[in-house]
């Protein structure tokens, strides 16, 4: 008998990793893709339900009627459309330049306490719940005026989209490459006419593009409208009263226990997609980098 | 600004009048942009003011008794907010148990295993999600979630689960389940975007290193999501702040009554969605106030939950602003 060789490991690329961790490897593979399939799959099922079950009703009645009284069928959500319009012009006229001048200290002076602090409040603002948001536009415009109004709606929607526009402000002003600060200086221009003609044109297409999807996010915004413009169901152009909109129209609509109503509320749904998800798909596209909200 | 930019003002010198005119306008020009900055700050500050002195008159009322006790009954004035903090703990909690394995089995897939142009699409598609309407939500899940889970999953649950407390009950189709599969696909993008960013920025030598070393992809992979732990953990826990907080379409479907349940069956009802059902219907000083304190109770517990998360996020990524500001 002769003596037992020693044992020599053979390399591990002659016999590969075992069964067990072969098997652990392409069942990890397999588990991975079904998770991304499995979390594309509503986005495709919500987008066909809402297109098949929002396109019956989806008629030029539909944006040029008004709604009509309570259990007749018909009408259409006219006042609505117009309402989420106006809704979103006042946050975005709010929003814009308190959100871009706070954006723009904070890229060129913002590097202090008071910088920080406003970054950090700026952070917190976008955490906060938009129902919170409500509650507080609530307290403080609707108590004052004493009333509902399409006003307090509008500054709801501006604290919703403050903190995007913020953020985003300042870190594509902070991309604009320093020379361009230096040649205009240079060149002898005062600092505030550097920041004002230089450094935010060039910034001007990346803030467009964060204002866009901010807007589109407050145009979809429900919890924040349903105690501050509340609803109506007529024409609603007055800034002091209480004001129609899509979102708060599905939510009702939705709840009420009127077939047409439920198709009407697929069908503002369809809209309400048409505007806020492809708009920010159209604006995602067409940007290269942008700077994430 | 930088040191160079600094001594090239100060090296112009111009006639003295249009040097002090120069002057004033850039102060003036800082200081109309640090009141628009204040402003951000007073916004915020006026909001937590505003939800405070709205709770004082139900923080007067109840103290500490409000978080414990079960009694919500707006017409005896009793104010009890622990059913709805139950409710919001358990549809989160369900929520991030069904998006947990998907978002982070998603990023894995885009980061290492897609080709990369599937990668990016998938990364875009995920990002459609996201900016869904969450009204568009509730409104699937009231009239196409409902009814499926009422006429065929429910049912089967109970059939074969149901000497289990949590599948106990009655097939309503709306209710806590409902609630946690569409928070589940509301908040499956923010894991899947900043865990994305996270394994993005781990270092490629982990993976090599274990690749060299003999290890299969599976678990190369597992080494570096080892590094990227505290990130990945920073975006479950920001998604849970978002979970936590989410209104439009939890009330749609999650069914509304104040009774505890610990079957996933029963209908339920959170902090947001009692908030958005009751708020315009509060006839007393003290129903609204309550209801104000519980936004109070919700703005604490997500900002604390924002803030954790962030910092994780932070640190895991070493600071990269990108990455901070996608959170």
């Amino acid at each position: 008998m002769s003596p037992a060789r020693p044992e020599i490991p053979a390399p591990l690329a002659m016999h590969g990793p075992s069964l067990r961790r072969r098997v652990s490897n392409t069942a990890m593979t397999v588990l991975c893709y079904t998770a991304a399939v499995l979390v594309i799959l509503p986005l495709a099922l919500i987008l066909w339900h809402v297109v098949r079950l929002g396109l019956p009703a989806f008629t030029p009645a539909f944006f040029l009627n008004l709604p009509k009284p309570t259990g007749e069928s018909g009408g259409g959500m006219a006042n609505a459309i117009v309402g989420t319009g106006l809704l979103v012009a006042m946050g975005t006229l709010m929003a814009v330049p308190i959100g871009v001048g706070a954006g723009v200290f904070l890229a060129e002076h913002g590097n202090g306490r008071f910088g920080t602090m406003v970054r950090t409040t700026a952070d917190v603002l976008a955490g906060v719940p938009s129902i919170v948001i409500g509650v507080a536009a609530y307290g403080l415009v609707v108590v004052p005026m004493g009333r509902f109004s399409g006003l307090a709606g509008g500054v709801a929607l501006a604290l919703i989209m403050l903190p995007t526009i913020v953020r985003s402000t300042e870190e594509v002003v902070r991309l604009v490459p320093r020379s361009y600060r230096e040649a205009a200086l240079a060149l002898g221009a005062p600092r505030w006419r550097v920041i004002q003609e230089v450094v935010l044109p060039a910034a001007a297409p990346a803030v467009l593009t964060a204002v866009l999807l901010a807007l589109a996010r407050a145009a979809g915004e429900t919890a924040p409208l349903l105690f501050t413009a509340l609803g109506s169901r007529f024409w609603s152009v007055a800034i002091d009263r209480p004001m129609a909109s899509l979102p708060v129209y599905i939510y009702d609509y939705a709840r009420a226990p009127y077939d047409d109503w439920n198709r009407q509320a697929w069908t503002a749904a369809l809209v309400l997609l048409l505007l806020v998800t492809v708009v920010s798909a159209l604006v995602r596209l067409t940007t290269r980098r942008i700077p994430r909200p | 600004m930088a040191t160079g930019v600094a001594e090239l003002e100060r090296g112009w010198r111009g006639p003295r009048t249009r040097a002090r005119a120069r002057a004033w306008a850039d102060t003036a020009h800082h200081r109309l942009l640090q009141i628009l900055a204040l402003t951000v700050f007073v916004a915020v500050v006026l909001i937590a003011w505003q939800t405070v002195q709205g709770a004082l008159p139900a923080l007067r009322a109840y103290g500490w008794r409000f978080l414990i006790s079960q009694d919500w009954d707006p017409v005896a004035e009793h104010f009890g907010a622990l059913p709805y903090l139950f409710g919001t703990a358990m549809s989160s909690a369900l929520a991030l148990l069904l998006a947990l394995p998907l978002g982070i089995g998603t990023a894995i897939t885009l980061v290492e295993l897609a080709p990369r142009r599937v990668g990016s699409i998938v990364a875009f598609v995920v990002e459609l999600l996201a900016s869904i309407p969450s009204i568009v939500y509730g409104l699937w899940g009231l009239f196409v979630l409902a009814p499926t889970l009422r006429s065929i999953y429910e049912p089967w649950l109970i059939k074969h689960f149901g000497f289990v407390p949590l599948f106990r009950g009655f097939p309503f189709g709306i209710g806590m389940l409902n609630a946690g599969i569409v928070l589940g696909v509301m908040i499956v993008p923010t894991i899947v975007s900043i865990s994305r960013e996270i394994l993005l920025s781990m270092p490629r030598a982990l993976r090599e290193a274990a690749l060299a070393l003999g290890a299969t992809r599976a678990e190369a992979i597992g080494v570096t999501l080892d590094a990227a732990r505290p990130g990945i953990l920073g975006a479950v826990i920001l998604a849970l702040g978002r979970a936590l907080g989410e209104t439009m379409a939890v009330t749609m479907v999650i069914g509304n009554t104040n009774r505890m349940s610990i079957s996933l069956l029963a209908p339920g009802a959170t902090m947001a969605s009692v908030i958005a059902n009751e708020f315009t219907e509060a006839t007393t000083k003290l129903h609204l106030s309550a209801l104000i304190e519980i936004a109070l109770v919700l703005l604490a517990a997500t900002t604390l939950v924002n803030a954790a998360a962030r910092l994780l996020v932070i640190w895991t990524t070493g600071g990269r602003r990108d990455v901070a500001g996608a959170a």
